[in-house]
């Protein structure tokens, strides 16, 4: 592992290593690199599996962290490939023609942080979200308590009731008049 | 005998790599399978285009059951995390409460005690008894061999009796949590998991005889639904899957986590890469699993250490990291990509299972040319499971 990461560094630009275990280490790459990188390390260096392509919203730089989890199945060993991109104008080149399943990765990417993947196929399709007008839900300066205040309350049939007082009104509704000559004594 | 040229032309025609379908020619006819369908695992749908019963182009459509855990988890402290991960495969709850804890204990580098590993394993292994239990005759389920899917549920009810009896739970657990676990083995619970262990053993060989040694079966799954090996490395496909195909991929073997390192096993290989050789390969996980935990019962000492100390879980700051966290479950490689800040939340947590690779584009590419009648029982041979497509 030492060897790859060493000649990673000599031949991209590689701003960050991190050594998390002898078989996982993340690297920090130029979003200009990052491409020839991972092409790179699937060619050369055999990390053939794709395990997950993610994303991270850092609010406060103005930054989404897209984070590539690549294997390589006969070292055994993982790699974190970290791409920094703008907020403001978040793109990045698509890699469904290395990994064809990643067309389902950047599709949710689109969808929930609105990262655009040029190329990408059915990009644009609705993954989980169907017929959604508001910023892309998974950004961090989406509120989900108000997204659902405004959605979802009010709304006929969800009122909330005092259990008590509820149930009390549902059962003896002309306790408040006649509650004497009843008997009944308060619950 | 006698052989038929087929009439393509009823076919549509392919116009720069996309399939010119004209619905108006009444040559093709959309039919939705789900999503409320007995031929569908869980909720989701297959939008198929058939032309006559042979199917021309599959859309997979899922979000019946997005309920954006992710996203709720962002806003929850780590403990609380917990009860909302499991959720995300409930079949199989608890590799969701491994994979959260591992993650955490990673990252605050806590070390877990030695009995608490062991437990995990057992625990581990026992939930992937009760999907398999359930899996494994499910396959003859979809060409109406129903009744090994009703003995493989009173077979299951009996494993769920024991994680009752462990847990306290018999669908979600919450036995594992961050630093070990949640409670040692109850008394002469190693003797009622031995009876439970010969009634799998007699249902395995009552399985080999209803659907393995079944000509029907036979004919309906050898050489049908074949992942070819180039689509292995496009598609990521991982555990029983990958396995069949001849590649030897288990994450128990590969990346020895827990105590699997010091238990004796091998996962079956087949070659075929069809219906038939998957079914076999959980087929064989299914008396793998038995072995372990007879192993793990044997190995086990009796008592210890089984939480490390953590601190007060409703203020715990975790330090700002990131890792990556894996098992094999029984669909196959299944992990946790946690990302912390520093804060008592996490900043992102995203889980990768299995079913996000084989149910999308995996199984549209290998819906095209199959005859409907063969469409669920692809399906559930690569073992989907949606809520984890979804989360």
């Amino acid at each position: 592992m030492e060897n790859i990461i060493k000649s990673l560094e000599e031949k991209f630009n590689i701003s960050e290593v991190i050594k998390k275990s002898d078989n996982l280490n993340i690297l920090t790459v130029d979003k200009k690199l990052a491409m020839s990188l991972i092409i790179y390390l699937k060619e050369i260096e055999k990390f053939s599996h794709l395990v997950m392509l993610s994303a991270v919203d850092w609010l406060e730089d103005g930054k989404f962290q897209l984070s590539y989890i690549l294997n390589n199945p006969e070292k055994k060993i993982d790699l974190i490939i970290r791409v920094f991109i703008s907020r403001e104008k978040p793109e990045m080149e698509s890699i469904h023609k290395i990994w064809v399943h990643a067309a389902t990765d950047q599709r949710e990417l689109k969808e929930m942080y609105g990262i655009e993947f040029p190329e990408s196929p059915r990009l644009n399709d609705d993954f989980l979200l169907e017929g959604w007008d508001n910023i892309p839900p998974m950004r961090r300066d989406f509120d989900t308590l108000k997204y659902s205040e405004e959605t979802f309350f009010p709304r006929p049939g969800r009122q909330t009731y005092e259990t008590k007082e509820y149930m009390k009104e549902k059962m003896y509704p002309d306790e408040k008049n006649s509650k004497n000559k009843k008997g009944l004594k308060d619950a | 005998m006698l052989k038929f040229e087929q009439d393509r032309s009823k076919f549509p025609e392919e116009k720069d790599g996309k399939l010119e379908i004209d619905l108006d020619s009444q040559k093709f006819i959309k039919i939705w399978q789900g999503p409320n369908h007995p031929g569908i695992t869980g909720n989701m749908a297959l939008e198929l285009t058939v032309s006559g019963d042979e199917v021309v182009e599959s859309k997979t459509h899922v979000g019946y059951l997005h309920r954006g855990f992710e996203k709720l988890m962002e806003r929850r402290k780590f403990i609380q995390c917990f009860p909302i991960c499991i959720r995300m495969c409930v079949p199989e709850p608890d590799i969701n409460e491994y994979c959260l804890a591992a993650s955490v204990e990673d990252l605050a580098g806590i070390e877990v005690p030695d009995m608490a590993k062991w437990l995990r394993t057992l625990v581990l292994e026992m939930a992937r008894l009760v999907i398999l239990l359930r899996g494994v005759p499910g396959q003859g389920g979809t060409m109406s061999l129903g009744m090994g899917v009703q003995w493989g549920v009173y077979v299951r009810d009996l494993m769920i009796d024991r994680f009752e009896e462990l847990t306290g739970g018999r669908v979600y657990h919450m036995y594992i949590a961050p630093g070990g676990v949640r409670g040692l083995l109850p008394e002469g619970f190693k003797g009622r998991m031995e009876e439970v262990l010969k009634k799998i053993d007699e249902f395995v060989v009552d399985i080999d005889n209803l659907m393995f040694s079944n000509a029907v079966f036979k004919k309906r799954t050898k050489g049908i639904g074949v992942i070819k090996p180039e689509w292995i490395e496009q598609y990521s496909v991982v555990g029983p899957n990958a396995r069949a195909a001849g590649i030897n991929r288990d994450v128990r073997k590969d990346y020895p986590y827990l105590m699997y390192d010091k238990l004796d096993f091998e996962s079956y290989v087949g070659k075929d890469s069809d219906i038939y050789t998957r079914s076999r390969v959980r087929w064989h996980d299914l008396q793998t699993s038995v072995d372990m935990i007879r192993q793990i019962m044997a190995k086990m000492p009796n008592k210890g250490d089984i939480r490390a100390k953590t601190p007060n879980v409703l203020h715990w700051k975790i330090p700002k990291g990131e890792t990556y966290q894996r098992l094999e479950s029984s669909r196959g490689e299944y992990g946790f990509y946690m990302v912390t800040d520093g804060s008592a939340y996490p900043r992102r947590i995203n889980l990768r299972g299995p079913s996000y690779n084989s149910a999308v584009l995996l199984l549209e590419k290998m819906l095209v040319n199959a005859n409907i009648s063969d469409v669920s029982s692809m399906m559930v041979s690569l073992a989907t499971c949606p809520p984890e497509i979804e989360r």
